[in-house]
């Protein structure tokens, strides 16, 4: 009784999930030339995106360069998780903590200790984070499943909390002035030196018709405390190379032994797989991508970090960014990150409703796309042949 | 003795799974460990191929003492398993799941020509090369299992359960796999609950009972014997 009065409701979000997945079967199949093209034009309009800033879409009540670097911040953090999770099937529930390691060691360097310039850090921050993500590994990944969730649980609040209680590292009033990164073509001089090696104004719209606005430009390679833009247009190129690095690497004989543990730990053993070295390898590569990421955050356009920065429910918000995103494919891990971090910011008008609102968002996700939005090409090819058994299955129970 | 197994004990915490057990496995034969649900067949096909720690004991290979190897170094001298249970990668397909059997190799045409291999001895994976294999039925999965540990191209393979859950058809069509397998020149070493067809199809036997062998013999011999008939084949066959 009950199974048929909900089929009714959960018939045209089911309907809209399989057109979804149609249309991205659709792109999957067009040749490489137009997929590239198509591609080519997406990465220009995603640069574009926060001086277009186009109605709908472009936040009211929060700077929309500031978010669109949050949303690439946190895209980075679900594609380095994603490898974790998605491909070598590791629950990490502490990845805050390798965002913390690798955005305090930008700030040590820079600012608190010594005076680093940023570019020089950012290599020795996402070493320091692969070197915590072995040592955290390595004793730890020889437990399986969910003791594996409770000791990276475990470890995510223990950086946060050494932090807090260590005064070498700024102990709980955190760490200011952190280096940016380098201006090219000089940095902003405040109030009217922007710097940078020339300046792009940006679209103001009212209503739906828009017009160039001359007074707000953003100072192309230029790093200050004013304009976000510079700082995201950065990140995002580092996005768009560690998705390359991802892309090579899970094609490669890697990515296959990662796929086998994650199926079957034993089988891939039988097979000739030293499953741990892999999974170690997954958790440094996860590890060195969210320090990276971290890394970046830290030398922001606030140049700030503080123990509060890393609470433990932005682990839980990462894992969510992958799971809603899709589990294995890198693009639903972005599409995930960007939505999780996009989603709040863009409902600030409806005030403390909107952690609930999104909460409820998730919920709904959970239970009518388990897999996630794009979930990978492999979960999709499960589902299809499950829908068909159950198909026939249900066919038969009507003659019967 | 190609494989070579001398007073190997395996611990499940306290718990004793296999005591003691010494056989060896000629090169080109078939052996068989036959024995009841819980006898230690299963533990000592996965101390065999390094997945369980040996307490006490000595594994050879060729020669070579490999009781502390991991497995994937054995997998590479030449000792392949087909797991339990059908452990197949069940979001993979067919082919990907063979493809993962020839994981530590890098010779191309030899691979191609074991696929072939396993294309003739499975006519049926090749009709489903492209399928998931999690879809697929019990016996087809176990014809994966046992082409997938063949894509290792081992000197020894291990078979753990072969026929378990089949129907009687199907049954005897594994076996007589198994048989073709062996003549084409890979050693095998069986593990089955279902005596009477493998006792039938091995040059030597073993039975196992909590944890110890207590009766050695060659196929025939057990087969004959009338201890084994009442334990293990029904009474009269």
């Amino acid at each position: 009784m009950s199974q048929t009065s909900s089929a009714p409701a959960g018939r045209p979000l089911r309907r809209l999930g399989l057109w979804w997945d149609h249309v991205v079967d659709r792109f999957g199949r067009l040749p490489m030339a137009v997929k590239l093209l198509v591609l080519v034009l997406v990465v220009a309009l995603v640069y574009a995106l926060p001086l277009l800033r186009p109605p709908v879409i472009t936040t009211q009540e929060i700077d929309f360069g500031g978010v669109m670097f949050g949303c690439a911040a946190y895209a980075l953090i679900a594609l380095g998780l994603n490898i974790v999770i998605g491909y070598a099937g590791l629950l990490d529930l502490g990845y805050i903590g390798f965002y913390a390691t690798g955005a305090y060691t930008v700030g040590v360097l820079t600012s608190f200790h010594w005076h680093w310039p940023f570019f020089f850090a950012l290599p020795v921050a996402i070493a320091v984070t692969m070197l915590t993500g072995v040592l955290l590994g390595a004793p730890t990944l020889r437990v399986r499943g969910d003791y594996l969730a409770i000791v990276t649980l475990g470890f995510g609040e223990i950086i946060r909390i050494c932090v807090k209680n260590i005064e070498w590292l700024g102990a709980s009033s955190g760490i200011k002035d952190i280096a940016h990164p380098n201006s090219i073509g000089g940095g902003p001089k405040p109030p009217f030196e922007k710097g940078g090696l020339f300046s792009i104004p940006r679209l103001e719209w009212d209503g739906f018709v828009p017009s160039v606005d001359r007074d707000h430009t953003t100072a192309f390679l230029s790093f200050g405390a004013v304009d976000a833009v510079p700082y995201y247009w950065l990140l995002l190129t580092a996005l768009i190379l560690v998705l390359f690095a991802d892309r090579l690497i899970k094609s490669s004989r890697v990515g296959r032994a990662w796929e086998a543990t994650r199926e079957d730990e034993d089988a891939a053993e039988l097979m000739g797989v030293p499953t741990f070295r892999y999974k170690l390898l997954a958790f440094a590569m996860g590890a060195a991508i969210g320090g990276m990421s971290g890394a970046f955050y830290a030398s922001g356009q606030s140049g700030y970090v503080s123990p509060d920065s890393f609470l433990l429910l932005y682990s839980m918000l990462f894992v969510a960014a992958v799971i809603v995103g899709g589990a294995g494919n890198r693009w639903g891990a972005i599409l995930g990150g960007v939505l999780v971090y996009y989603l709040p910011e863009r409902f600030r008008e409806f005030a403390d409703y909107r952690i609930l609102v999104f909460g409820l968002a998730l919920t709904t996700l959970a239970i009518w796309r388990p897999q996630g939005l794009l979930p990978p090409r492999r979960a999709r090819r499960v589902l299809r042949a499950e829908e068909e058994i159950r198909e026939l299955e249900g066919e038969g129970a009507v003659n019967v | 003795m190609l494989l070579e197994v001398e007073g190997l004990c395996v611990n499940y915490g306290h718990i004793e799974a296999i005591r003691d057990i010494s056989f060896g496995v000629e090169e080109g034969t078939v052996v068989t460990l036959i024995g009841a649900n819980g006898a230690g067949k299963t533990t000592t096909l996965k101390t065999l191929s390094g997945l369980r720690k040996v307490r006490e004991g000595k594994v050879t290979f060729d020669g070579k003492d490999i009781t502390h190897l991991p497995p994937f170094e054995r997998v590479k001298m030449g000792l392949s398993q087909s797991p339990e249970g059908r452990g197949i990668f069940p979001g993979m397909s067919v082919r990907e799941n063979l493809g993962m059997g020839a994981y530590t190799r890098r010779d191309k045409p030899a691979i191609a020509a074991d696929f072939d291999r396993v294309m003739a001895l499975f006519p049926r994976l090749e009709e489903r090369i492209d399928q998931v294999a999690g879809t697929m039925s019990g016996g087809e999965q176990q014809m994966l299992a046992m082409g997938r540990a063949l894509m290792a191209r081992p000197r020894v393979v291990l078979l753990d359960e072969p026929s378990m859950g089949l129907a009687p058809k199907l049954i005897a069509q594994i076996f007589s796999i198994i048989t073709e397998i062996n003549e084409q020149g890979t050693t095998v070493l069986l593990v089955e609950q279902n005596a009477a067809q493998a006792l039938k199809r091995a040059h030597t036997a073993h039975v196992l009972e909590t944890g110890e062998i207590v009766r050695s013999g060659s196929g025939s011999e057990l087969a004959g014997d009338d201890s084994v008939k009442a334990a293990y084949l029904g009474g009269d066959i």
